[in-house]
């Protein structure tokens, strides 16, 4: 599997998938900002208790995390590897060279680099607040208002989250036929749930900061 | 017409080239593209320069062999083959680019011919059914569903030109290995080796240097066959039913 470039490919797509399904619940969490400081922290507080008495308090988020960040692991890994082959297999450029393929399928690289300095941030920012000035653990309604009420912040956070929808709306597309299920037929579907899933989580995310820079949320 | 033409040059494989700027005269609108090349040649011949070279065989769009990217498009601006492209699709006046396939697996000849035996490489390594040879045996002895004649044969269209490659921003044989693959993949005289042909094909294709798939769909656009995109989404399924189900060896 690891050995060919179709291989790499696979675990591109699934590793994508997965991330892909971790942000609509992601995404359907933050919208909970819009209802109150009270629900929010509750929420926040819930994520860490889920699966009790079963499991110890915060094993579920944890194992969240170890699957996510094997999932980032794997995609960027290979999305390094692929990409150093192919600039190898296409080592002089065409003199008469012309824009190439839509936008998205373009930015996917760069996109891809944006999108992890921008989770690299992310967490230092609002998990273990080593970024953020007077984080208060345990307070994520608090912390949020603060991080969006800097200029700096919202500019990181929309662009990465702009980024984010060009990239799925490639990727999505791409790791279905990658996964050889795209076919004629469902073209056209698989196009469109690709600009829906790239349309609400851009949207969804950014309606976080856009709520507090209206002073919807505050 | 008269026609500017900015031509790669290199004198071999190892010999660094350019692009070396050339006028031609009196071209006619139904002259083919390589046939405005031989008008160039001639003319450098007469000159005492060594003339371009460049693939060519059949001239009839069937075979393959030629090549170049026009305009940083190969094939040129129709889709169709270099041989079966007309100076009409030009104008008078115009300059045109002309350049050799731009890979790692097919490295530079001498100006415009580049190596293209990675793909002879790819079919050895199972682009062919294991079947006794002789007279061509009864058309009916073996059923071929009508669906899968139609996607065979669609697939069986490549000629193996590497239009693909060059369009591509990788450098990747994907729909070429992909069109030969599923050409005899889904007939039954191919289900012998249906496993270990996608399987080594594929291996053969990354052994020899090309790229990877990002869907783009350069390669689809190029095809003067029409191959189309998903030839690939098929292939990817194949692979993916093989290393699940290929007899251990």
């Amino acid at each position: 599997m690891w050995g060919s470039t179709v291989g790499k490919k696979t675990v591109m797509a699934v590793s994508g998938l997965i991330m892909l399904l971790y942000l609509v619940v992601h995404m359907i969490g933050n919208l909970k900002i819009f209802f109150g400081a009270g629900e929010f922290n509750h929420y926040a507080h819930w994520l860490r208790t889920l699966g009790e008495p079963f499991l110890h308090y915060e094993w579920a988020l944890w194992l969240v995390r170890i699957v996510l960040v094997i999932a980032v692991v794997a995609h960027a890994v290979s999305a390094y590897q692929l990409s150093r082959r192919d600039i190898k297999a296409r080592p002089t450029k065409y003199v008469h060279s012309k824009p190439r393929a839509s936008y998205a399928t373009r930015t996917m690289r760069w996109g891809g680099i944006i999108l992890g300095l921008f989770i690299v941030w992310h967490i230092l920012d609002l998990t273990t607040g080593t970024v953020h000035s007077g984080f208060q653990p345990g307070h994520p309604y608090q912390n949020i208002v603060a991080t969006f009420s800097t200029w700096y912040g919202n500019v990181i956070y929309i662009v990465a989250m702009l980024a984010l929808g060009l990239h799925i709306r490639h990727g999505f597309w791409s790791a279905a036929q990658t996964l050889g299920v795209g076919s004629r037929a469902r073209d056209r579907a698989l196009k469109t749930v690709a600009n829906v899933l790239a349309v609400l989580l851009t949207a969804g995310f950014i309606a976080v900061p856009v709520g507090v820079m209206t002073g919807v949320v505050s | 017409m008269k026609l500017t033409l900015r031509v790669w040059r290199q004198k071999n494989a190892d010999a660094d080239g350019a692009m070396s700027t050339y006028e031609v005269d009196g071209i006619s609108p139904d002259m083919s593209f390589l046939e405005m090349l031989d008008v160039l040649n001639e003319q450098l011949i007469l000159s005492g320069e060594d003339p371009v070279a460049f693939d060519h065989d059949c001239r009839e769009g069937i075979c393959g062999a030629c090549s170049l990217v026009i305009n940083g498009d190969a094939h040129g601006p129709e889709r169709t083959t270099t041989c079966q492209l007309h100076m009409r699709s030009f104008k008078d006046g115009d300059t045109i680019d002309i350049e050799p396939w731009r890979a790692s697996a097919f490295p530079v000849v001498k100006d415009l011919v580049v190596d293209r035996s990675a793909f002879d490489r790819i079919i050895q390594a199972g682009g062919y059914i294991t079947a006794p040879t002789g007279a061509a045996p009864e058309a009916h002895a073996t059923p071929v569903p009508k669906p899968d004649a139609d996607f065979a044969f669609e697939h069986a269209e490549c000629i193996g030109c590497g239009a693909c490659v060059a369009a591509c921003p990788n450098g990747a044989a994907m729909l070429f290995t992909s069109a030969k693959i599923n050409h005899l993949n889904v007939l039954p005289q191919g289900a012998p080796e249906r496993e270990t042909r996608v399987l080594d094909m594929v291996a053969q294709m990354d052994e020899e240097g090309f790229g990877g798939c990002t869907l783009a769909g350069e390669c689809a656009t190029a095809c003067p066959k029409g191959i189309p995109l998903m030839s690939i989404t098929s292939m990817n399924k194949e692979w993916l039913r093989a290393t699940r189900k290929a007899p251990k060896r």
